[in-house]
């Protein structure tokens, strides 16, 4: 397997207090994530799960050590990584068919090919017939798709997702969930994608990778083996228990100290 | 790649999308609702008509609407009426327009920078809480009392308000599309044209309504002070020779102008933001 992203001794800090004191959000961040592998990452608030991705997506730039994209270093942002935010990133003035070509227009392509291409990718979220609805006539679970097919129509080889159905109700967010998974092994995509919830990164993901409270570093990398063809419902299965149990240990520890940090940090 | 498609249903309820109200429904709850807001002012003009008439207030003083509408009347077949109109629209309009053209770009260009905006929004606070009218004896006194320093008075006092609508509504556009944009490497004209302008307009459009009242306001108070024709000066003028039937009917005619220059704007922003 080729290795596609390459985190080698990340660092990042931020000027605080007017600059007279530097806040060190991540450090010594080692990861590999290769060609076309679901790494799932978790950590308690504030560790610096965001901050990693926007590394990642060129939309921040490390203060130590150097990200690398296909063996060259992330200087900038580019289309050959799409994003997913939590708060969908939808234009409110136009349609899921023009929020989809958004980003085609971006990349330049050209205007007859752009709708048939937007057209195309709805239907690949199950949206074809909302194409010409605006936002604010669609449930949060829709406009999710919506962003996600922005995101795959342009064809990045990377997908970076930050806790992209935390505002989904849990029956809407399982179905993401299974479409996003869909989606993954019909399009090979490699996808980075962050979460708060224990049984989301099992579910999804090949590898977690566990953060430690700030400043975040790599606790543990777990990887997931699950056979999904065993069980109607994986969630109910001793193996996935068992991982959930392991990650959820990992995390524990690093949650408590969070909050430690989080008290001390509110009476100082 | 091509885009399979998953045939499968997802479970998600479609019924979460809001269905669209129909076309019938809506025409009829916006006829009630023009009764709704025609009630208070009908009963305004009922008082106007009767108070005068049943002795309640002296009719010298103020004219039943009947008579203000017979004055309107003939100030229009005399044609005075489209002079005095004209010669208030055009300086107020062209004011407008020009500063809408300083303070739209401006804004945009000040809106951008955090720090500039950050200098400069006190300052414009400032000349925004700075009485236009009490500037019009300078703006007389440095260019003259013709059409210059009434067009200029109304350029100043609509500069502000739109100014300070604009940087705000560039400081507010929600930053999840900045970061879109910004990973799309979208290149700034871009940027403006799909991303900003478009998130500003409804912002923006708060200002344009101010200052589309100040301009009113404004060229009428100008004319008051020195002109030879205008609503301000009919209004002025008829005072000064007692035609007070005339002086309500430049009043009445100025609120209209107000109202229907509301109405414009907001007619045309609606046409704007029809998505929402
Ligand atoms: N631009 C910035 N300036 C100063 N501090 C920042 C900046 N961005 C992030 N931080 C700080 O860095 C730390 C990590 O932030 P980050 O948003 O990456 O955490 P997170 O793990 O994504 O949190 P959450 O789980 O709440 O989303 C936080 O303490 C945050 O306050
Ligand atoms: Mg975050």
């Amino acid at each position: 397997m080729t290795t596609k992203i390459r985190f080698e001794g990340v660092g990042r800090t931020f000027p605080i207090r007017g600059g007279r004191e530097r806040l060190t959000a991540l450090e010594d961040i080692d990861l590999h994530i290769a060609q076309g592998e679901f790494t799932v990452i978790v950590g308690p608030s504030g560790c610096g799960k965001s901050t990693l991705l926007d590394l990642l997506a060129g939309l921040g730039t490390p203060t130590s050590g150097q990200v690398l994209l296909d063996g060259e270093p992330v200087t900038g942002p580019g289309v050959d990584r799409g994003i997913v935010f939590q708060q969908y990133a939808l234009l409110p003035w136009r349609t899921a068919q023009g929020n989809v070509e958004f980003g085609l227009e971006a990349i330049g392509v050209p205007k007859r090919d752009r709708a048939e291409l937007a057209r195309e990718y709805l239907e690949l979220v199950d949206l074809a017939s909302f194409a010409d609805r605006h936002p604010h006539e669609l449930s949060g679970g829709m406009k999710q798709r919506v962003a996600i097919a922005r995101s795959l129509a342009y064809d990045p080889g990377v997908l970076l997702m930050d806790e992209p159905f935390a505002a989904l109700d849990a029956q809407t967010r399982e179905s993401l969930q299974d479409e996003l998974r869909r989606i993954w092994q019909r399009t090979g995509k490699t996808i980075v994608f962050i979460t708060h919830g224990i049984d989301e990164a099992v579910y999804l993901g090949q590898r977690v990778a566990v953060l430690t409270s700030r400043p975040g570093r790599i606790k543990s990398v777990v990887d997931i083996v699950l056979d999904r063809s065993a069980a109607e419902d994986i969630r109910s299965t001793p193996e996935f228990a068992r991982y959930r149990h392991e990650i959820w240990t990992l995390l524990h520890d690093e949650v408590v100290r969070a909050q430690e940090l989080e008290k001390e940090a509110v009476s100082a | 790649m091509s885009a399979p498609t998953i045939t499968e249903r997802a479970v998600e309820r479609k019924t979460e999308a809001q269905p669209r109200r129909g076309a019938g429904r809506r025409a009829g709850s916006a006829l009630s609702g023009v009764a709704t807001r025609s009630v208070a002012v009908l009963l305004l003009l009922a008082v106007w008509e009767f108070a005068p008439r049943a002795g309640l207030i002296d009719s010298t003083f103020l004219t039943p609407f009947s008579g203000v509408v017979r004055a309107l009347g003939e100030l229009a077949a005399s044609g005075q009426l489209a002079e005095h109109i004209q010669a208030s629209l055009t300086r107020s309009l062209s004011g407008f327009g020009i500063a809408v053209l300083i303070a739209v770009p401006l804004g945009i260009l000040i809106g951008w920078y955090k720090t500039v905006s950050d200098v400069l929004t006190p300052l414009v606070q400032l000349f925004l809480n700075t009485a236009a009218l009490a500037l019009l004896p300078v703006f007389v006194l440095v260019l003259g009392i013709g059409e210059t320093s009434k067009i200029a008075i109304v350029v100043y006092a609509c500069t502000w308000p739109i100014l300070l609508n604009t940087i705000t509504a560039v400081r507010n556009v929600d930053p999840t599309l900045l970061k879109l944009a910004r990973s799309l490497n979208l290149p700034p004209p871009a940027l403006f044209r799909k991303v900003i302008l478009p998130a500003s307009i409804p912002t923006v459009f708060t200002g344009l309504r101010l200052a589309g009242a100040a301009a009113i306001v404004v060229v009428i108070a100008a004319e008051m002070v020195g002109a030879k024709a205008g609503l301000g000066f009919l209004i002025n003028d008829s005072q000064y020779n007692f035609a007070i039937p005339s002086m309500y009917a430049g009043i009445v005619a100025i609120s209209v102008l107000g109202v229907g220059f509301n109405q414009l704007l907001v007619v045309v922003e609606r046409r704007l933001t029809s998505w929402k």
